[in-house]
């Protein structure tokens, strides 16, 4: 075959791929491509939804970057994936070290865990708005978790939980752990599975301790396993909003905003639609930012 | 794995190639050039009322029997849902025939000026105003925009109101007797002296679903008319008048006394309106605030639960105490429907008077047609008959000649919630909403 049959035929083939291509990449630009570049164009404007649109420049960033209320959002947003990041992946990984183990009923364990992360963010939010109620009715309390501290002797700590400023992101944060543990914990279960039980038994030959196998051994091994569920943690609750909803309905003044529900807000509350867009451009960048950096270091760690 | 010979795959695959590219460009022609709209014997509604769909249904078969033409109802909640759905659409051109617009009168005119809502004004004035004036005005008033209106609409009627809705107190009888109170309360100072009574007895005085901002607006704004009148309350809106007078103040400073006094069920403001409704029900508090809908959903929860319904009480005496009340429900008729005319014959008689008793029987609502009142009163709920007394003290933001600006009414109402949980004081809300508001003026706005 000549050159020229032969880039014929690569130019054949590869129209051909493109063919098999095109209709996921139409796909994706109709529903994703096209409304990112829709939101940038309508972040420059001041639109009410419906009727006219005035084109006003870079005025929605301008006002955004004084907008105290939207950065005290995201301090919101990043105090919660502290907590999912700490709390939540520390139980998830302690969790799949226990069951990693030859203990009895470890399937069910497994399933038990697994149920949080696959009900309805809705659910868990009207669940744990039953069990936080702070309201009594004929002397008792209704939440049941209120009922519990009083009956165990602690009325001391009775606390309107989702009402109080001090409270109510701390508790937000805690549901929301309890809601994403389980996505870690088989993510992690799936990983400590993976490393080669001849490296535990190499380290006890050489009288390695069980706190020693895990330094050396165990989270070696398991890092990149860790820094996918670190991004994975951090994605999901930057942009946690549906539990908010749930639980505290428009918000506890500003006290529980974070980014979605602010932009949400924006949109639904004050029919600020360009300025709903300037919020999301923005915060998609941040979370860009975030991840690449996540990617980086994650890189880095492979190296290591 | 063996590759298949160039010329073999060739073949095929130019073949194919063809046949897909042909297809795709049948197919982009056909979805770019799909006819439009033509007229039927089919119309489509759009609403949000789970509580009325059945009802609708159900008259929408009747409607068919009657006259051939088939009411396609779909249902669409919750709604603030059904609200974007509704924008989003106008935006897509593929608005029903027949459809709510939930949002102020602001948006309502953005409607019209972008030609999405027909002008009934005609239909509602044809027969010397038969239409027109079988509906209750303030019901009316809605989707009415008179001449020379500041959101430069032509002036005119754009909506069928098919019920009429207020909100007050409610109050249970039950409890009140509980903590020896023998009849509702008339005044403020009543009120929380019964507030008090009613903690003394360990039962939580008062709820409401301060979680949803737009009901600490009704509340707040029912007290602003009781202690400054409408003038003074528009003189703000106009941007004449600041948030930090005295009497705005003393608006604020009733939410503060309200916390201070012990009146407010615990974890008031993020509670949702359906939470609050339950409490009620259920006889978890005394007082409630709550629209003339919450009959029907009381109803539902709690069919025993004895309880009345009264004005919030009056602080003072120096300007009425209004009420937020009106259009429950309004429809729209898409003005681009090439069934445009049989959607209006449709909600013509869809308001008639027959129609009306059924819907207000079945859904426990305020009919919007004035002959069908007083049939549906006989049937209903006598708690329905108070909430209709209601109506003549009612006013809405729809029906003022000046509405305040979105993100100023949101500071305002959060403002309140911060008041309630003790953040801020009322006279740092007032401070912060008016930075707002001179902020918002100055933009234009």
């Amino acid at each position: 075959m000549n050159s020229k049959a032969k880039a014929a035929a690569i130019y054949k083939d590869n129209l051909q791929n493109f063919f098999f291509v095109l209709p996921a990449f139409v796909i994706f630009c109709i529903f994703y491509i096209y409304p990112f570049l829709n939101m940038i164009f309508l972040s420059f404007h001041e639109w009410k939804g419906i009727g006219l649109m005035h084109f006003i420049g870079l005025q929605n960033y301008k006002e955004l970057i004084g907008d105290n209320l939207w950065w005290d959002s995201m301090v919101h947003a990043g105090y919660i994936t502290l907590i999912a990041l700490t709390f939540q992946n520390a139980l998830a990984f302690a969790l799949a070290l226990a069951c990693d183990r030859q203990i009895r009923m470890k399937r069910f364990y497994c399933m038990v865990f697994f149920i949080p992360p696959v009900l309805s963010e809705v659910v868990v939010g009207l669940i744990w708005n039953w069990i936080l109620n702070p309201e009594m009715q004929a002397g008792q309390h209704i939440g049941l978790l209120n009922h519990l501290l009083f009956s165990s002797g602690l009325p001391q700590m009775v606390h309107n939980w989702l009402g109080d400023p001090k409270t109510a992101l701390t508790t937000i944060a805690i549901v929301h752990s309890w809601k994403g543990f389980g996505w870690g914990f088989i993510m992690l279960l799936a990983g400590l599975q993976t490393i080669d039980k001849q490296l535990y038994e190499a380290a006890k030959i050489d009288g390695a301790g069980a706190w020693q196998t895990f330094i050396n051994v165990t989270i070696p091994m398991m890092l990149p396993v860790i820094l996918v569920v670190m991004i994975l943690t951090i994605l999901g609750s930057m942009q946690v909003f549906v539990l908010i909803l749930s639980m505290v309905n428009e918000g506890l003044v500003n006290h529980t905003d974070v980014p979605v529900t602010r932009i949400l807000s924006s949109m639904t509350g004050t029919d600020r639609f360009g300025y709903a867009c300037a919020e999301a451009v923005i915060f998609g960048m941040i979370l860009v930012c975030v991840s690449f950096m996540m990617k980086k270091l994650s890189d880095r760690v492979k190296q290591i | 794995m063996r590759k298949l010979k160039w010329p073999y795959t060739l073949t095929v695959s130019r073949r194919c190639q063809w046949i897909a590219l042909c297809s795709c460009l049948i197919l982009v022609f056909f979805v770019g050039c799909s006819q439009s709209p033509r007229p039927s014997n089919k119309i489509i509604l759009w609403h949000w009322m789970t509580d009325c769909n059945d009802t609708f249904l159900k008259l929408a078969q009747q409607y068919k029997q009657e006259t051939g033409i088939e009411v396609v109802v779909r249902l669409f909640a919750p709604s603030d849902s059904y609200s974007q759905m509704i924008i989003a659409a106008a935006q897509a051109h593929v608005l029903p025939d027949i459809y709510g617009i939930l949002n102020t009168k602001a948006i309502v005119a953005d409607f019209i000026k972008a030609g999405l809502v027909a002008d009934l004004t005609d239909d509602m004035n044809a027969n010397g105003g038969a239409w027109a004036n079988s509906l209750f005005d303030k019901a009316l008033a809605d989707k009415r925009f008179e001449q020379g209106n500041i959101y430069g609409v032509k002036g005119g009627i754009y909506g069928v109101p098919i019920d009429v809705t207020n909100e007050q107190m409610l109050y249970n009888k039950k409890l009140l007797a509980k903590a020896g109170i023998t009849s509702p309360p008339r005044t403020y100072d009543e009120f929380i002296k019964d507030a008090q009574a009613l903690n003394r007895v360990g039962i939580a005085p008062f709820v409401s679903g301060w979680g949803e901002l737009w009901l600490i607006d009704c509340f707040a704004s029912n007290y602003a008319f009781n202690i400054m009148g409408d003038d003074k309350i528009f003189s703000t809106y106009y941007g004449q008048t600041k948030y930090t007078d005295p009497d705005w103040i003393k608006v604020f400073s009733v939410f503060a006394d309200l916390r201070d006094k012990g009146v407010l069920i615990d974890g008031i403001v993020t509670k949702g309106n359906k939470y609050a409704e339950q409490d009620f029900a259920l006889e978890r508090a005394a007082f409630a605030f709550n629209g003339s809908w919450c009959v029907n959903v009381y109803h539902d929860m709690n069919p025993n639960l004895d309880y009345g319904v009264m004005p919030p009480p009056a602080i003072g005496r120096a300007y009425p105490l209004k009420i937020w009340g009106g259009a429950g429900s309004s429809f729209v008729v898409n003005a681009n429907s090439p069934n445009k005319d049989k959607a209006i014959a449709f909600l013509k008689w869809l308001t008639e008077r027959k129609q009306q008793v059924i819907l207000a029987r079945e859904t426990n609502k305020l009919p919007s047609n004035k002959e069908a009142l007083k049939e549906a009163l006989l049937a209903g709920s006598p708690v329905l008959g108070e909430f209709s007394k209601g109506m003549n003290q009612s006013t809405h933001p729809t029906i003022w000649p000046v509405n305040e600006d979105p993100l100023v009414t949101q500071a305002f109402d959060k403002g309140i919630q911060a008041i309630i949980i003790g953040d801020k004081t009322p006279q740092q809300v007032a401070e912060d909403v008016q930075n707002l508001k001179d902020r918002q003026m100055a933009r234009g706005n």
